[in-house]
């Protein structure tokens, strides 16, 4: 074929005022049609088969109890990675601390709770009332300075998000301490060589770096916490996958709780996804050379590329945009 | 003579069996350029971060105008000081490394003002109005905003450079400032640091640039395993070397 040759005397002359035809890829075509007509049978399946019972759906996902259930798994969960990060990152300090004391309480704390299954641990606390009557302060072995009654202290609540806030250290503990040990060590060391101080190396100078590979981590984490909150209804707490059983085992329409409960759950993890994604650029800053776009600003970008192209601009011509 | 700005005094340092300083004594007077040269692995890098406390030596002593950077004096007893003060005392010291470690999620101006605010507790205003000042210095003013990652390597030294600065240190320690960048940045740098000699900084350079060193330095010291083998001014050292061991240096590097 003589086209390359072609395009190159030409180009020499006159490159602005070609027009540039994109490759064909009937390949992605057949493909794409494939998918579309799967997903429109599947929505069809969804759609019209009566068993779904929209209906009933739609009546029940704005329901008061739900929307409370659904308020008490988002507190539950943040309560969870709350005091989950901050016990977590108080551990991850004191296994990368120079005492080995505390490098091994932390180490035998992780081992711990990351070796019992989260429902027994919850059942655990869940019951400690019965194990321990009476919760004293004092000297240990020695003469106790005041007690409380358990029950008062640890309710159902407390246990629960006690349980998943404890259980959740031991991995954040592992996830921080990963992002610490991603973070350069001249880092550090040009830190102590400018003599800044030693907590102001850790939050100033370490944590931020830290954080690029700490928040996809986390992100996993806190959605996995999402529906990790639903084994809670082990203790009878009115979270959003015991309420729909409590509600289904009186109407009896099974299907379409279970429903309600899982458009819940991509809500509340679709808007956790898309916080992830802006907190991730904020600690992005300065380690790329350019941002990656929000999906917001992907989304304008997608629509102005398709208003250039029913304009027939050439591409050469749209040297401004990247 | 006055009492010497850097003194370095019977420093030995072993990492496990090699030992790697054997016995280096070295003074520097205010104002004062000394150049380091020698062979890899010589322990030219150990010696630096010896002076400023980032390695611990075991035997000798370092005082920076007169004061001990590691340890307190008392009778005839050194104590170890606290971390905390340590920190606080390096701070007279200013560092230049090889590969600039600025911080990346800082921008240039807040990398500069950094130390002066949280280690110094220096006003901000003055370290700000500071910062502008050595910014210029450098030939960097329109960086200020910009996040080290978005500059050449020769502007990053030049603001890890003005880094050092900005703790108005007593010395400036540069270990081989210019062996990380292309060999058309390294002039830039290089200009700066003379800049900064005519101005009476002192400085300690570690470096393989030769012609820097003649022009520049006032001392220039030769080492080897762990020992410094002749010092002298530039003419005589890298002229007329009293040593075959330098001779051989050099042979290797002009
Ligand atoms: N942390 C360490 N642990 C063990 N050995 C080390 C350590 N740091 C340096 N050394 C050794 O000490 C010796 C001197 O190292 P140093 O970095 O001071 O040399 P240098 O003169 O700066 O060399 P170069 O010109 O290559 O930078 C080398 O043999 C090196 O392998
Ligand atoms: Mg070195």
């Amino acid at each position: 074929m003589s086209a390359p040759a072609v395009l190159e005397e030409t180009a020499a002359e006159s490159a602005g005022s070609l027009t540039v035809v994109k490759a064909r890829h009937p390949g992605r075509w057949i493909a794409g049609v494939v998918v579309a007509v799967l997903l429109a049978m599947a929505v069809n399946a969804l759609v019209t088969n009566p068993a779904w019972d929209w209906p009933v759906v739609g009546a029940y996902l704005f329901h008061p109890s739900v929307l409370h259930a659904v308020l008490f798994t988002v507190e539950l969960t943040a309560l969870g990675i709350v005091l989950g990060f901050l016990l977590g990152t108080v551990l991850a300090l004191m296994r990368l601390s120079r005492v080995p004391l505390l490098a091994s309480a932390a180490w035998g704390y992780v081992w711990l709770f990351r070796s019992v299954p989260l429902i027994l641990q919850l059942l655990f606390w869940y019951n400690l009332a019965a194990l321990y009557k009476q919760i004293s302060f004092g000297v240990p072995f020695g003469p106790a300075f005041f007690s409380v009654d358990s029950m008062d202290l640890i309710g159902p609540v407390t246990a629960a998000a006690l349980g998943l806030a404890l259980h959740q250290a031991a991995y954040a503990a592992e996830i921080v301490r990963g992002g610490f040990l991603s973070v350069d060590p001249g880092q550090l060391e040009a830190a102590a060589a400018l003599g800044i101080p030693r907590a102001r190396q850790i939050f100033r100078i370490q944590l931020p770096q830290a954080m690029r590979s700490i928040v996809p981590a986390a992100g996993n984490e806190i959605i996995g916490l999402v529906k990790g909150t639903s084994v809670v209804y082990i203790m009878a707490l009115p979270e959003l996958f015991y309420q729909v059983q409590v509600i289904y085992n009186r109407n009896g329409r099974v299907i379409a709780m279970l429903l309600v409960a899982a458009i819940w759950y991509l809500v509340l993890t679709t808007v956790l996804s898309g916080v992830q994604h802006y907190v991730e650029r904020r600690f992005g800053r300065g380690l790329a050379r350019a941002l990656s776009p929000t999906p917001a600003q992907r989304v304008r970008r997608i629509l102005s590329v398709r208003r250039a192209a029913r304009r027939q601009r050439p591409a050469w011509g749209g040297g401004e945009r990247r | 003579m006055s009492t010497p700005m850097v003194d370095v005094h019977g420093v030995h340092k072993s990492y496990g069996s090699l030992e790697v300083l054997r016995g280096v004594d070295l003074k520097v007077q205010p104002g004062e350029v000394t150049v380091i040269i020698g062979p890899s692995g010589s322990g030219k890098s150990t010696l630096l971060r010896s002076i400023n406390h980032l390695e611990k030596i075991d035997r000798g002593y370092v005082a920076i105008d007169g004061e001990f950077v590691g340890y307190r004096r008392s009778g005839d007893r050194l104590y170890e000081l606290r971390e905390r003060d340590i920190l606080r005392r390096r701070t007279q010291i200013g560092f230049v490394f090889q590969n600039f470690h600025l911080f990346p999620h800082l921008t240039v101006r807040e990398n500069v003002t950094e130390a002066p605010v949280s280690a110094q507790g220096r006003p901000r205003d003055e370290v700000e109005a500071l910062t502008t000042e050595l910014l210029e210095q450098v030939g960097l003013s329109g960086k200020a905003d910009a996040y080290p990652r978005q500059l050449s390597g020769g502007q990053q030294q030049r603001v890890a450079i003005a880094r050092a600065l900005a703790l108005r240190p007593k010395v400036v320690l540069f270990d081989e400032p210019t062996s990380a960048l292309d060999p058309e940045l390294v002039g830039e740098v290089l200009e700066v640091m003379q800049a900064l000699a005519r101005g009476g900084t002192t400085m300690i350079v570690v470096t393989h640039e030769i012609g820097f060193a003649r022009e520049v330095a006032d001392t220039v010291v030769f080492m080897d395993a762990g020992q410094i083998v002749e010092h002298g001014p530039p003419g005589q050292v890298l002229d007329r070397p009293g040593h075959d061991r330098t001779r051989a240096f050099l042979s290797k590097v002009l």
